[in-house]
């Protein structure tokens, strides 16, 4: 039986197509895009203010709040120039590290320096988040304990402990895709580039950036996404401050309209994202 | 290669800085795991092990860690299925919208997790009346898991190209012994690798969980979330994050044993 | 091309979404909360009973052996318990409108929301047989009752005071005024309570600092009583170091020194004490404000019977004292004090001091329909509180 369903699917390929395709589509398209939609369109309703309950009539009073009131513009800035930061920093970090772990590491070293990397991924998130807690608390933190006597001090709860512990977070996910885009960088690229006569830092800003640079806007993908949809970070670390996701997280139960309008916010922003991405051929090495 | 060695020394001093920013932390959950102080503070006034000794008998987090497990590999699993099919139909035939996969597949793991998460559960109890559970978890987990599994996949069928395909069909092989004997075995080692770091997203999952998790259904991090804001609970959760970076060795020395044999390995 | 083909696969899914969510329920709005029948008598358990709860409000032994309510009530009745526990009231609201759970432990800023949605019945409580030894004073309250018609049992009760460092801040505070002054020498120091119910803390402050506002209960705020308690908070707002919403962060950072004055709960100035901390917590000139939470049983609950017999069993004496004790509050059955390992918990917690809790005003949801009783005006609704407070977090 099977044998004779896989012999007629070999011979008609669109049928083989059609069976490849069905079952991640209709999760995709429909499951997901589906719940996507339906989320959106309550971003033009509205709420009862007595019960709470979803009243389904068309109206743009939501939006109208998220326009005119320049709290929401504040958030949604301070919250891309969290995410940019982040990225930048993690990019910053992982390209050395990537560099050497891909190119200069023994393969012995080599594979112990990824699992090195990798480990973190497993310790849970929150924990993580705890323990920079621990790190940043002024005055009796570790990192006062640590650095005070050199005269490096704590920053504070807040904007910058946000950024610090986003990056950590999302860290791992910017140096794995950078090695294996290393990793498949030819050796006598580097070699010939060299022979030619050219300096390190320039072999690195003209031949290495331009290669690599798919597989750091993949890890960009995480750290940016990642970042621009964190709450929890920002209730721990930030002190006063409120990144997008808290929003969303504060109207989501008492006004899922609003929430869902707020929410609009990250998706668009990602949407241009892909989009500018996309040409850059970086979704195909993620 | 020809590089410095001067260059050679600042990059494995910035490796060196790198892996101290990854691991200092880590050493303050290990050491705040034997903190007598209830609320983490720093340096210990002295050490316990009083937190070790109630983690053990604490049944709930054996129930939380099987949840997260039986989630995160139902939802590998059915990543690994709609994955490799889709990464099988872009790889090997052309048709409309062929392109636009590529952006469907990473959107549930572009779009921040909190606007997958209530619009999951928007769609599910607001629209469809399913209940939440340990189903919607999974769906919630497989959505964004797919496109790892995904890109993996696509990158080696990719690599592989169709020769040997059809070198085993001119051969007399079916198109079911081909994929047997030929394309799974060159395959393997990189669903591997997707299917594991499926597996590391799921199981470290919060923000969509929150929001699928039904009755009873209570994963490692929402149990961690919920401990951690409990009165005298929140120095077993260090235990219980120090135990699984121990633990996770284990997946992790496996995959670089199975990138060992491969030329270039799982691509993370 | 391609485009073409992903928009037109969104249209597809956003036609099936309507389609979908026109089938959605929608209620008109009322003053009055849908009329329900409370349950006429008890019948036979129905072998397991669904629970939203504070972490903490369910303890089965799972957390540690020795606390355990949960696995007698089991054995007794055979109806299972399974429970979720809710983060904040929201995340309650959110669940108990699903029509999963049998019962809830609602806070006050989630009980009317309940109430008037139509999520929750009302209560029979002639069928518990604890109910008569509940404190008096916690029984028919606006935040569990509406008309006369009683929503709930009450669980237990704590007040949000004023925790202060009391190495550092001298003179010791004796008013609210100390976390509002704009001149505070402890400016950056300060901590405030990180939920939109935070602005009944200024609308108390308000009540009793500018009696010409008119305000005559902090969870009724019409749009210029609203207006002054926002304004209060946003310029409290250079003061704060950080709001605190979880315990943990918040009890870290009285000890370190981090906070030094700011709205607390007992159960963390217990913790902060029993750290080493040298703090204290009062209960200011003005009052303050608190919670008391109530079990409140599903208008949809699959299993009632187990559901009465939860709550019934959650208000006894034992399984009182035990949360109480654990969670850290002052428990609502008057005969659970003689119970409490700790044989000062309820002094600590004030739980039989009626004259304490006169001037605590209980979190509760704020409506159109003003809860003071005043119909000349529309108050502001809760939603519009969590919108604002998002707005002046990011202001």
């Amino acid at each position: 039986m099977l044998q004779k369903i896989s012999n007629a699917m070999h011979k008609n390929s669109r049928l083989r197509l059609a069976s490849l395709l069905a079952a991640p589509l209709l999760w995709l398209v429909v499951a997901y895009l589906g719940a996507l939609t339906a989320l959106f369109v309550t971003a033009f309703y509205t709420i009862d203010s007595f019960t709470g309950n979803v009243i389904q009539q068309f109206n743009l009073g939501n939006f109208q709040d998220v326009l005119t009131d320049i709290a929401y513009r504040n958030v949604v800035l301070r919250t891309l120039g969290i995410a940019t930061l982040v990225t930048l920093i993690c990019a910053v970090f992982a390209i050395p590290m990537a560099f050497y772990m891909a190119k200069l590491a023994k393969p012995k070293s080599q594979r112990v320096l990824v699992a090195l990397v990798m480990t973190p991924l497993w310790a849970s998130y929150l924990v993580k988040i705890y323990a920079w807690r621990t790190m940043i608390e002024p005055e009796t933190g570790v990192i006062d304990w640590l650095l005070g006597p050199i005269g490096i001090h704590s920053p504070g709860f807040g904007g910058p402990a946000i950024i610090i512990g986003l990056s950590y977070l999302w860290l791992p996910y910017m140096i794995l895709p950078i090695y294996a885009g290393f990793e498949r960088l030819p050796n006598n690229l580097l070699d010939a580039s060299g022979d030619l006569g050219a300096r390190n830092w320039y072999t690195f800003r003209r031949v290495v950036l331009p290669i690599i640079f798919p597989s750091i806007v993949a890890g960009s993908m995480f750290t940016f996404s990642l970042s621009l949809g964190d709450y929890i970070t920002a209730q721990i670390l930030g002190g006063k401050l409120q990144m997008l996701g808290n929003v969303v997280y504060q109207n989501f139960s008492i006004n899922l309209p609003f929430a869902a309008t707020i929410a609009m916010i990250p998706v668009l922003i990602m949407g241009i994202y892909l989009w500018v991405v996309r040409r850059t051929g970086a979704l195909a090495s993620m | 290669m020809t590089i410095s060695r001067t260059a050679r020394r600042i990059l494995a001093a910035l490796l060196g800085v790198g892996l101290t920013f990854i691991y200092l932390p880590l050493f303050v959950v290990i050491t705040n795991s034997f903190n007598a102080s209830k609320t983490f503070s720093w340096p210990p006034s002295h050490l316990t092990t009083e937190w070790w000794s109630k983690a053990a008998v604490n049944t709930g987090v054996r129930e939380a860690i099987k949840w997260s497990l039986l989630a995160g590999a139902s939802a590998t699993v059915i990543a690994l299925l709609l994955g490799t099919a889709l990464a099988f139909a872009v790889s090997r035939y052309s048709f409309f919208g062929r392109e636009t996969i590529s952006l469907l597949v990473v959107l549930p793991i572009s779009l921040p997790g909190i606007v997958t998460g209530i619009a999951l559960n928007n769609a599910f109890t607001k629209q469809l009346g399913i209940s939440t559970g340990l189903f919607t978890v999974i769906v919630g987990h497989a959505t964004f898991c797919i496109v790892v599994v995904y890109n993996n996949a696509i990158a080696r069928l990719n690599r592989m190209g169709t020769s040997l395909q059809e070198a085993s069909m001119d051969l007399g092989a079916n198109g079911m012994t081909t994929f047997r004997l030929i394309t799974l075995p060159n395959l393997a080692s990189a669903l591997f690798a997707g299917g594991l770091l499926a597996f590391g997203l799921s199981f470290d999952e919060i923000v969509v969980t929150t929001f699928t998790a039904g009755p009873g259904i209570q994963t490692l991090p929402i149990w961690i979330y919920n401990n951690l804001f409990r009165p005298n609970q929140a120095p077993i959760v260090n235990v219980v994050a120090a135990t699984l970076v121990v633990i996770s060795i284990i997946p992790i020395y496996i995959s670089q044993r199975l990138s060992q044999d491969t030329t270039s390995g799982g691509r993370f | 091309m391609q485009k073409k083909r992903l928009f037109s696969s969104l249209v597809i899914a956003s036609a099936a979404a309507l389609v979908l969510s026109s089938c959605g329920s929608s209620n008109s709005a009322s003053n009055e909360p849908p009329k329900l029948e409370a349950m006429k008598s008890l019948g036979a358990g129905e072998g397991a009973v669904n629970i939203v709860a504070w972490a903490g409000y369910v303890e089965n032994g799972s957390t540690d052996p020795n606390v355990d309510w949960v696995t007698g009530f089991e054995k007794e009745t055979g109806c299972k318990v399974n429970v979720k526990n809710g983060a904040t009231s929201d995340d309650m609201v959110a669940l108990m409108k699903t029509g999963e759970y049998d019962v809830v432990s609602a806070s006050g800023d989630a009980s009317l929301r309940l109430i008037y949605g139509g999520d929750v019945a009302p209560v029979n409580t002639d069928l518990m047989t604890n109910y008569a030894d509940v404190f008096d004073n916690l029984k028919n309250q606006p935040w569990n009752s509406v008309n006369g018609v009683s929503y709930g049992v009450p669980h237990g009760r704590g007040a949000n005071l004023l925790a202060y460092r009391t190495d550092i801040v001298k003179p010791a505070p004796t008013s609210w005024g100390s976390v509002f002054d704009v001149n505070s020498p402890y400016k950056g120091k300060i901590t405030a309570y990180d939920s939109a119910i935070y602005i009944a803390d200024a609308a108390l402050y308000l009540m009793n600092t500018q009696p010409d506002l008119g305000i005559k209960y902090p969870y009724a705020l019409d749009q210029k009583q609203f207006d002054a308690a926002v304004a209060l908070i946003e310029a409290q707002k250079p003061l704060i170091g950080e709001y605190w919403g979880d315990y943990l962060k918040h009890v870290a950072s009285l000890k370190s020194g981090g906070t030094v004055l700011g709205t607390t709960w007992q159960v963390n100035i217990n913790l902060a004490k029993g750290e080493g901390t040298k703090v204290e917590g009062i209960k200011p000139a003005e009052g303050s404000t608190g919670w008391s939470d109530t079990w409140m049983i599903s208008s949809k609950a699959k299993h009632p019977n187990c559901a009465y017999l939860w709550m019934d069993h959650i208000i006894s004496p034992q399984a009182n004292a035990g949360v109480a004790e654990w969670f850290g509050e002052a428990p609502s059955n008057a005969k659970s004090c003689d119970l409490t390992a700790d044989k000062n918990h309820c002094t600590t917690f004030h739980a039989s001091d009626d004259a304490y809790w006169s001037d605590v005003y209980y979190w509760n949801t704020p409506t159109e329909a003003c809860l003071d009783g005043r119909t000349d005006v529309k108050c502001i609704p809760y939603s519009e509180w969590v919108k604002s407070w998002s707005s002046l977090r990011n202001s």
